[in-house]
Formats: C-alpha cells, sequence, structure tokens
C-alpha cells in the first residue's frame, strides 16, 4: 500500500471493502439457505421419513446403585428389579378411560392414581410417568396380553431401591426420591447432565446424598431403532453402564439397632465414635422413619404424618439438634483449667452451695454444697459451684479458646451432609448473633453459668462424642467418618477412608490422666455408679442435665409438663484404660442424665466391649440426683 | 422554555432518541421470534429470558448513549483489562469439561473472553485513529500483535470458537483498515485449498492413530464428525445428525408452533442454545428459516451503512467490525447446526438463550446506535 493517501481516498477504498463485506455476506447466506433448501424441499422426504419413522434413538442405559452396608456387611441399602408400568399423557388420548381400563388388568390404587397426579404437574406431558410400580408376575402377563389395546402404555423393567432394615439408622442411610427442579439445577452445574439421562432418582438425605457421585456411577447407552410409537425395534450398539461404588461403613448395625431400641419412644440422639480412628460406630437420632416411604414419591398421606408429628422424626438429632451439654460440659472445663494452669488437680474450694456473683446467687443443686471440692470430687460429685469459679476465674475468651479446641462450636466435617456448627460462646459470638447494641454486650454473670454447660451453651450430640473420643485419644483428633471404604462394584478394588488426624491437643499426659480416673471415679461412685453397677469392664463416663425450663426454685417433679423436663446426657468411654468407643447420649426431655442417658450407654458399651444383649430395661431410682435453682447440676 | 408539564410525547421521544430505529426494530423482531421458539423449546425458561432481555436492552441503551470519543477512551484500559483476566484465567481459572475458561472473582464467575469479543475491536480501531494519516506498514504487524496475545491465550484454554470469533473481529478492523489484498487473497487461498483437501483426505487423516499438529484431540474430532457424523453417532456426530433430520423433516412451512418431534422427543441436544436454529426451522421450516436470514442481512446491511456515513476512522473501523461480527456469529451458528460447519460453541445471535451472550451482542449494537446519532456530513 502507499503511505500517503487523501482522506478522499481512504473513504473511498473504506466504502468499497465495505462492498466487499457486504458481497461476502450475502453470498454466505446465500449458501445457506441454498443448504436449507436442499434440506428442507430436496431431502425433505428423506429427512420427514427419518423423524418420522425409523430413527436411531439413544436409550440410557441406567447403571446399578451403589450398595451400602455395614461394617459387618449386613446390607443397608440394595436394588432390586421389577415391572413398572409407565404412561405418557401426550399420547394418550382419554387418560382417564385408559387408566380405568388398565385397572381391569391391574391394581391401580387411589394411591397410585394420586401420585400420577401429582408427577403430571410436575413434569412435561411427553415424559413417561409409572402409574403403578412393581407388577406382580401374573399382572405382567396379563398387560402383554392386551398390551395393543394401550398406545402410549409401556411396561419397563426397573430397580428399585430398597432399605431392608426399614427404618434402622434412616437417619444415617438417608433416602433416594425422585429427581426435581432443584436437583436438576444442580445437575446441570456439575455438568452431570448427560450422566443423569434416564436417571429418575438420586439421594436426598443423608449418605445416599452426600455419597451420590460414588453410589450413582456412570450412564452407559444402548442404540436402537424405534419405530413412530417410540417403541425399540432392535437394538444396534451396546456402550454398557458402569455400576455405582458400594459404600462399607464403619457403623455397626447390631450396635445401632441395640441403641435405637434403648430409647423406647423417647427422642432422643447417641453418636459412638472410635477414638483412634474417628469412625463412626452409631449415629442415631430417634425416633426415626422409614426409608422406603420416600423411594417413589412418598404419598401425601404419609408425608403428613411425618411432618406434622410432634416428635419431628425427620429431624436428625444427633447432627442437626444442637442442645446445651450441661453437666457433661465439666470434664472438658477441668482439662482447659489444667491446660491453662488455672488450676491444679489437688487445688480444692470450700462449696457453700452457691456462688455469688454481681449480686446474684448461683446455687448449687446440692443444699449445703458439697464441702471441700478438689478436680476429682468435683467431677465425680459434679459440684457447681467449682465451675462457677472456675470460668470466672478463667474468663469467657480463655474459656472459648481452649474449649474450642476440642471442636465445640465448628463443624466436625463428617461425610454426610446437615450438620449444625452449634454455639461455642463468647463475646465475638454475641456480636455475631445479635444485631441491637445492647444485646451484643457480654455480661459477666453470663460467663458464670457457661462453666456448668448452661447459658448460650448449645452443641450437637456429634461435636460431644467427638470432643470425648478425642480426650480418650489423649488428644488426637480425628476427622469422624460413616464410610470405612469405597468398594468398586466390578472388580471389588477398595478405597479406604484412611483415618484423617485433623490436629492433636497439646495436653500434658498427666491431665488426660487426672480427668480419666475423675471419669471413671463418676461410675465407680458418684453419679454414675447404679448405671455402671457390675460392668465387666472399666467406663469413663460423665453425666448431665440440660436445663430446657427455669423451675424458678420450685421443686423437681413429675407434674411439669414433659416438654418442659430438661434433657438428659451422658458421655462414656471405655475401656477406660485403652479406649475402643467413645460415645454421647442425649435424652430429650428424659430427667436426669444418670436416670434415662447412662442406661442407654451401659446397654451400648455392653454390647460393644462383651457382645452383650441388652436383658431388659435397667431400674430407674428417682432418689439419684436433685436440680434446683438456675444452675442444672447433678 | 419555560414549559414545565410533563408531556409524555415528548418524554418518550427524549428517552427513545440515543437509539437508531431501524436497528432497534430489526433486533426487537428477532428477539420476539426467539421468544416465540423459546416457548416451544424450553418454557420453564421464559422468566429469565424476560430477565435477560431486559438488561440486555438497558445495556443497549447506555451503550448507544456514550459517544464515539468517550468510547475512545475506554479502548485501551478495557483491552488492557481484558488481557490481564485472561492471564488471570490462565493461571487461577476454574477448569470446567477439561477447559479453563472462568475466572472467579468472589462475587462471580466471569468469563473474559466474553469481554474481548468487543474489547478487541475496540482496540484496534483505537491504535488505527492514533495512527491515521501516518500509517505504515509496520502497524499492521503491531495491530497483528495486539490481536494474537489474546487470540493465542483463549485459543490455549482451549476455546477455539471465541478465538476464532475474537481473531475475526480483530481481522475485520485490519481488513477494513486496509490490509493489503496481496496479504488477504493468498491466505483465503490456501485456507480454501486446506480446506477442501481436508474433506477430500478425510478418511486418511481422520484415523485414530493420525495427529494433527497444534489442534487438540477435541478439535480434530468436531472436523472429523462434520465430514462424516456417522463416525460418532453418540457424541457430537449425534448432535450434527439429529439437527439435520429436525431441519430436514421441518419442510417448506415447518410441522408447526409446538409440533416438533426432533424437540419434544428429545432427539435435539443443546436445543435452547447453540441448536436452536434447529427448533426453529423444524417448526416454521424454509419460510422460517428465511425470514430469520433476511432479518439479519437487514441487520447486516444497517450496520454496513452506519459505518458508510461514520464520520472518524475509528467509528468507521468499529462499526464495520461489529457489523460483520454479528454476521460471523449468524452464518457460523447456522452453518454448524445444518452440518456444512463444524460444531464450534458459537450461539444464533439474539436467539440462544444465553444472558452474557445477548448482553455482549446489544452492547455491540449500542455502540452501531451511538456512532450513527454521531455522525456529521462528511463532504465529497
Amino acid at each position: 500500500m502507499s503511505p500517503v493517501r487523501t482522506p478522499e481516498q481512504e473513504l473511498a477504498r473504506f466504502r468499497g471493502r465495505l462492498a466487499v463485506a457486504g458481497v461476502v455476506a450475502l453470498v454466505c447466506f446465500g449458501l445457506l439457505v441454498a443448504r436449507f433448501f436442499y434440506l428442507q424441499v430436496l431431502r425433505y422426504d428423506y429427512y420427514s421419513t427419518r423423524a418420522e419413522d425409523n430413527r436411531i434413538s439413544l436409550v440410557p442405559i441406567v447403571p446399578n446403585r451403589g450398595l451400602i452396608t455395614d461394617r459387618n456387611g449386613t446390607v443397608l441399602a440394595r436394588n432390586y428389579s421389577a415391572y413398572t408400568l409407565e404412561i405418557t399423557p401426550s399420547k394418550v388420548a382419554d387418560l382417564e378411560a385408559t387408566i380405568e381400563a388398565l385397572s381391569k388388568l391391574v391394581d391401580i390404587l387411589p394411591k397410585d392414581r394420586k401420585r400420577l397426579k401429582k408427577l403430571m404437574d410436575e413434569s412435561k406431558s411427553f415424559e413417561s410417568l409409572p402409574i403403578r410400580n412393581r407388577l406382580t408376575d401374573e399382572e405382567v402377563a396379563r398387560f402383554i396380553a392386551q398390551r395393543y389395546r394401550f398406545p402410549g402404555v409401556e411396561l419397563k423393567a426397573r430397580l428399585f431401591r430398597d432399605y431392608p432394615m426399614g427404618s434402622f439408622a434412616s437417619h444415617v442411610i438417608g433416602y433416594i426420591g425422585r429427581i426435581n427442579d432443584r436437583d436438576l439445577e444442580r445437575i446441570e452445574e456439575n455438568e452431570d447432565t448427560a450422566n443423569y439421562r434416564g436417571t429418575d432418582h438420586i439421594g436426598k438425605a443423608g449418605l445416599e446424598k452426600s455419597y451420590e457421585r460414588e453410589l450413582h456411577g456412570v450412564t452407559g447407552f444402548e442404540e436402537v431403532e424405534v419405530d413412530s410409537g417410540g417403541r425399540a425395534v432392535r437394538a444396534l450398539r451396546r456402550t454398557p453402564a458402569v455400576p455405582g461404588n458400594n459404600l462399607i461403613l464403619t457403623v455397626d448395625l447390631k450396635l445401632q439397632e441395640i441403641a435405637e431400641k434403648a430409647f423406647g419412644n423417647r427422642r432422643g440422639a447417641l453418636v459412638a465414635i472410635e477414638p483412634g480412628s474417628g469412625g463412626v460406630l452409631a449415629l442415631v437420632s430417634v425416633p426415626t422413619f422409614d426409608p422406603n416411604l420416600f423411594v417413589d414419591g412418598i404419598a401425601p398421606q404419609d408425608w403428613d404424618e411425618l411432618n406434622n408429628s410432634p416428635n419431628h422424626p425427620m429431624v436428625n438429632r444427633a447432627l442437626n439438634g444442637a442442645y446445651p451439654p450441661g453437666s457433661t460440659f465439666k470434664p472438658f472445663m477441668a482439662l482447659a483449667a489444667l491446660m491453662t494452669g488455672k488450676r491444679t488437680p489437688g487445688q480444692a474450694i470450700a462449696d457453700p452451695g452457691y456462688f455469688d456473683f454481681g449480686g446474684h446467687h448461683f446455687r448449687d443443686d446440692k443444699v449445703g454444697g458439697h464441702g471441700m471440692v478438689d478436680m476429682y470430687r468435683s467431677i465425680v460429685h459434679s459440684c457447681d459451684t467449682y465451675y462457677y469459679k472456675l470460668a470466672n476465674d478463667m474468663g469467657i475468651d480463655l474459656i472459648a479458646q481452649s474449649i474450642g479446641q476440642f471442636g465445640f462450636g465448628s463443624r466436625t466435617g463428617i461425610d454426610i451432609e446437615g450438620e449444625s456448627s452449634g454455639v461455642l460462646p463468647s463475646p465475638e459470638w454475641k456480636k455475631r448473633r445479635f444485631k441491637k447494641p445492647e444485646q451484643q454486650k457480654w455480661f459477666g454473670g453470663e460467663t458464670i453459668s457457661i462453666g456448668i454447660g448452661q447459658g448460650y451453651n448449645s452443641y450437637t450430640m456429634l461435636q460431644l462424642a467427638h470432643a470425648t473420643a478425642t480426650v480418650a485419644a489423649g488428644g488426637v483428633m480425628f476427622k469422624p467418618h460413616l464410610v470405612k471404604y469405597i468398594e468398586n462394584a466390578k472388580d471389588g478394588s477398595r478405597r479406604m477412608i484412611e483415618p484423617q488426624p485433623i490436629k492433636t491437643i497439646p495436653i500434658k499426659p498427666e491431665h488426660v490422666e487426672t480427668i480419666r480416673r475423675s471419669m471413671v471415679g463418676v461410675n465407680r461412685e458418684g453419679t454414675g455408679t447404679r448405671a455402671f453397677a457390675g460392668a465387666g469392664y472399666v467406663a469413663a463416663g460423665k453425666t448431665g442435665t440440660a436445663q430446657v425450663f427455669s423451675l424458678k426454685g420450685g421443686k423437681y417433679s413429675s407434674r411439669i409438663a414433659e416438654r418442659l423436663r430438661d434433657h438428659a446426657l451422658y458421655i462414656a468411654f471405655a475401656p477406660a484404660d485403652k479406649p475402643t468407643i467413645a460415645l454421647a447420649v442425649l435424652v430429650e426431655n428424659g430427667g436426669f442424665g444418670a436416670e434415662s442417658a447412662a442406661p442407654i450407654a451401659r446397654q451400648v458399651l455392653d454390647y460393644y466391649l462383651l457382645g452383650k444383649l441388652p436383658a431388659g430395661v435397667a431400674p430407674e431410682d428417682p432418689g439419684a440426683e436433685g436440680s434446683t435453682g438456675d444452675g442444672a447440676g447433678e | 422554555m419555560s414549559d414545565f408539564r410533563f408531556d409524555p410525547r415528548k418524554w418518550l421521544l427524549r428517552v427513545l432518541s440515543p437509539l437508531d430505529g431501524p436497528l432497534a426494530l430489526i433486533v426487537l423482531a428477532i428477539i420476539g421470534f426467539s421468544a416465540v421458539v423459546m416457548v416451544s423449546a424450553s418454557p420453564e425458561r421464559l422468566d429469565t429470558l424476560a430477565l435477560n432481555i431486559g438488561v440486555a436492552m438497558v445495556v443497549m441503551w447506555v451503550a448507544a448513549s456514550i459517544p464515539p470519543q468517550r468510547m475512545m477512551t475506554i479502548a485501551l484500559p478495557l483491552y488492557v483489562l481484558g488481557v490481564v483476566l485472561l492471564i488471570g484465567v490462565a493461571l487461577f481459572g476454574d477448569v470446567s469439561k477439561g477447559a479453563r475458561r472462568w475466572l472467579n472473582i468472589g462475587v462471580a464467575r466471569i468469563q473474559p473472553s466474553e469481554l474481548m469479543k468487543i474489547a478487541m475491536p475496540l482496540m484496534l480501531a483505537w491504535y488505527f485513529q492514533s495512527r491515521e494519516g501516518m500509517l505504515r506498514v509496520r502497524d499492521f504487524f503491531i495491530a497483528a500483535g495486539l490481536l494474537l496475545v489474546p487470540v493465542g491465550l483463549i485459543a490455549k484454554q482451549p476455546d477455539l470458537g471465541t478465538a476464532i470469533l475474537v481473531a475475526a473481529a480483530g481481522f475485520y478492523v485490519l481488513f477494513f483498515a486496509g490490509l493489503t489484498w496481496r496479504l488477504i487473497l493468498p491466505v483465503a487461498l490456501v485456507g480454501v485449498v486446506g480446506i477442501a483437501s481436508i474433506v477430500a483426505m478425510g478418511d486418511t487423516i481422520c484415523k485414530p492413530d493420525v495427529e494433527w499438529p497444534g489442534l487438540r484431540e477435541y478439535q480434530k474430532h468436531r472436523v472429523c464428525t462434520l465430514l462424516d457424523p456417522t463416525s460418532d453417532p453418540l457424541g457430537k456426530g449425534f448432535h450434527i445428525i439429529q439437527s439435520t433430520i429436525a431441519i430436514g423433516s421441518g419442510g417448506a412451512v415447518g410441522k408447526g408452533w409446538g409440533n416438533g418431534t426432533q424437540t419434544h422427543l428429545d432427539f435435539l441436544p443443546e436445543r435452547h442454545t447453540d441448536f436452536i436454529f434447529a427448533v426453529l426451522t423444524e417448526e416454521f421450516g424454509l419460510a422460517g428459516a428465511a425470514v430469520l436470514v433476511v432479518l439479519y442481512i437487514l441487520l447486516i446491511f444497517r450496520g454496513l451503512f452506519i459505518a458508510a456515513g461514520a464520520p472518524t476512522l475509528f467509528s468507521r473501523l468499529l462499526a464495520g467490525a461489529l457489523t460483520l461480527i454479528f454476521f460471523t456469529y449468524a452464518f457460523v451458528n447456522m452453518g454448524m447446526v445444518s452440518g456444512i460447519l463444524p460444531v464450534v460453541g458459537v450461539p444464533l445471535p439474539f436467539v440462544s438463550y444465553g444472558g452474557t451472550a445477548l448482553v455482549t451482542l446489544c452492547l455491540g449494537i449500542g455502540m452501531l446506535m451511538s456512532i450513527q446519532r454521531h455522525r456529521r456530513r462528511v463532504g465529497t
């Protein structure tokens, strides 16, 4: 190009090039239109035939979902194959008449009709929807003989999910259910859309949800020729599906079952952990529910029953329920005092039965006090005054900092969704929690009740068991997990979930020993004596009672409405010298920990350590503990 | 002057004054057509579609209100920002579908390559404007360098489709700035010969063990699939086969709105995004396709007309390049859906569902409108 041109020349050249561009664009679009003309006019018959009559369709092959078994191989979730009758509403002229005619061949209950109606509201009319699941062989035969009468109705062999243990461990296993819009969004976000073609169900809760990726498997495809009705004529090619992986849990189902039964019809939670690995042996939340109800869309009636029950069976109390720990908090407070040098084991106080702070009278549960109390006695007899004083001496910041080390107030990171983080009270927490400045201020008096596990303290049973296991392991904290290993369903190869030490809390062995000795004392000569009388092993424990409702100085009696009664708690690890199990139990509105929570722990430990099955219900003794006033001690 | 009464007609005229009537009408017609198709293809997305259109219209109006002189001042910063973000993607980007395209900036995930589609022609137009009157051959090399850096970064992500679009955008500026035919013609010739030979030797070079220099396996795969869709009926080949059947079976006037069997029996992939054109032609036939093509031709000729009347070198180059970008989008998308171009992720302008693309395109339309409004008579 020549370096110098006049603006006019430049403009002329520019316009020339615009003209070239215009021509090129026209030619290209002309090419496209020619292509459309070729496809839509010249080859119309060919393509129209391909679209209408004979098309090659990709039929997804849904992979078998992985199994879930407990640590001993007891199957908790499995699949079985059965026939299901499906209907495509858009292909059926008169839906009501068709269903009516079908009901002459197979049983169709009002429940089935209701579910179909609900599914139709949720899906597009050209989707194939189940009208009847799990047909009997006879029904299958009857339908096949009459099939020609029912265009748009298909018989499909499908895998169903089954939870053979029913309601046992249902909060751990969770359940699967039909994919809804929210699930679809998540699938799209994870770019799994292709892999979920043909899959109707997805994990909705528990391990079924958290391990969806492992359990689902990889969808295969079959290339088939289908006729105009969409029926497969013949298969052409096949890419098999890869089945989902099996989950083998750390949970011992027998232990879980004993624990769940031990609650009777009381509400509560229990978490048992292997201290040396973080493996969860049992994770109980009662009442439970039957996960089988959810698999093919829960019937509205069943749902209402579960949802409106005052016992809230759908809430996972072990994971999501946060409760004040009551006196089970004391061993951790004592340990914190030793670690920070605020107390020595032998340092004793004279307990008058109360502690005065800022004009407020904090009462101990024992009128007149426990006399001279050192650390050992403070745990064995659950002396409140000792901990009122201790909390006051430590101050809230030091308490929050040292107690927080045991995982209180933060999620443990367990491999199941829905964990609550609880509340580790501190002035910072209060600032975040409350909006108004006058509510944000931390009062010295609030620190006092923190010392005995009351006040704003609120933790999950998982956290409490986790912290107990950490102490039992001498300060080594493992990440709790429910899955022991993941097994490839095809070749049987295993991927172990290795114990992951999160951290080692710097505690001196002699400090752990002091706490261990004191907690053994609880079961030997303290509040846990009755529940652990005659045990063939040494268990370290601590009872606890968490206040739900302030009695304002009144006496605790059975007249108080059940829902306002205190929660009963118990923590333990055993055998005390070489712990293989650590646990935390909560009985909602159970009254005293020694009375209702400790016997449950006893049954669980008896089975786990001695293989002993529970003989009956542990005897009750209402005189073992008393509670009055602001503090709820033992 | 002292009349303070609110006059709705005057007010409306003032609000609409930055817009260019013909362009606005054409774009609205295409978007309207798109909404009709979307009701059939993916009715559950209508709410989001409405929101996307609303946002895009606002963006268009704002862009139309910015005078070209102002655009010039942001050209360089925008370009630099785009390149920095692209480098950020290369270093810290999120990987999805095996490609690193997204950058997580805390509040949102952004795709900087999208920004480059506008920043690139702006930058080059600005560069040529700043060299106006003293243009040397050297300047074309510098411009080519400015073009190749971001294109290389995008191609490395790898996102060949976007890289081609950005490269095309930059090339159009070079072309309108007067890049010599002596350079264009040989390259075009080599391209034509290359494509012809690939088509001719498709069977040999598509064998599994033949590696293509400089291209990734999936890119080779796409080209080979185009040559013979039946070689991969499960993957991309399936898309092409099915969209071709959809178009072909639509016939002259289509199967009717909402009656596309390919669409509604789930044979069509990505029917609301890249393959929406197949839905349109299945249901509205050759007639529908022709209407859309005519609308695009009108859009492009209006754009070229605006470029011809633009006063400064900057606005001329920008208007010309933007117009040809619309053309490229439309041509590449319709070409790929009808099976004459490889499947690259290019949306059908103003029709495919997707907020980012719609906003980018309307930004371009807004810029064209601004150039048209700030034209002045060019003396002859």
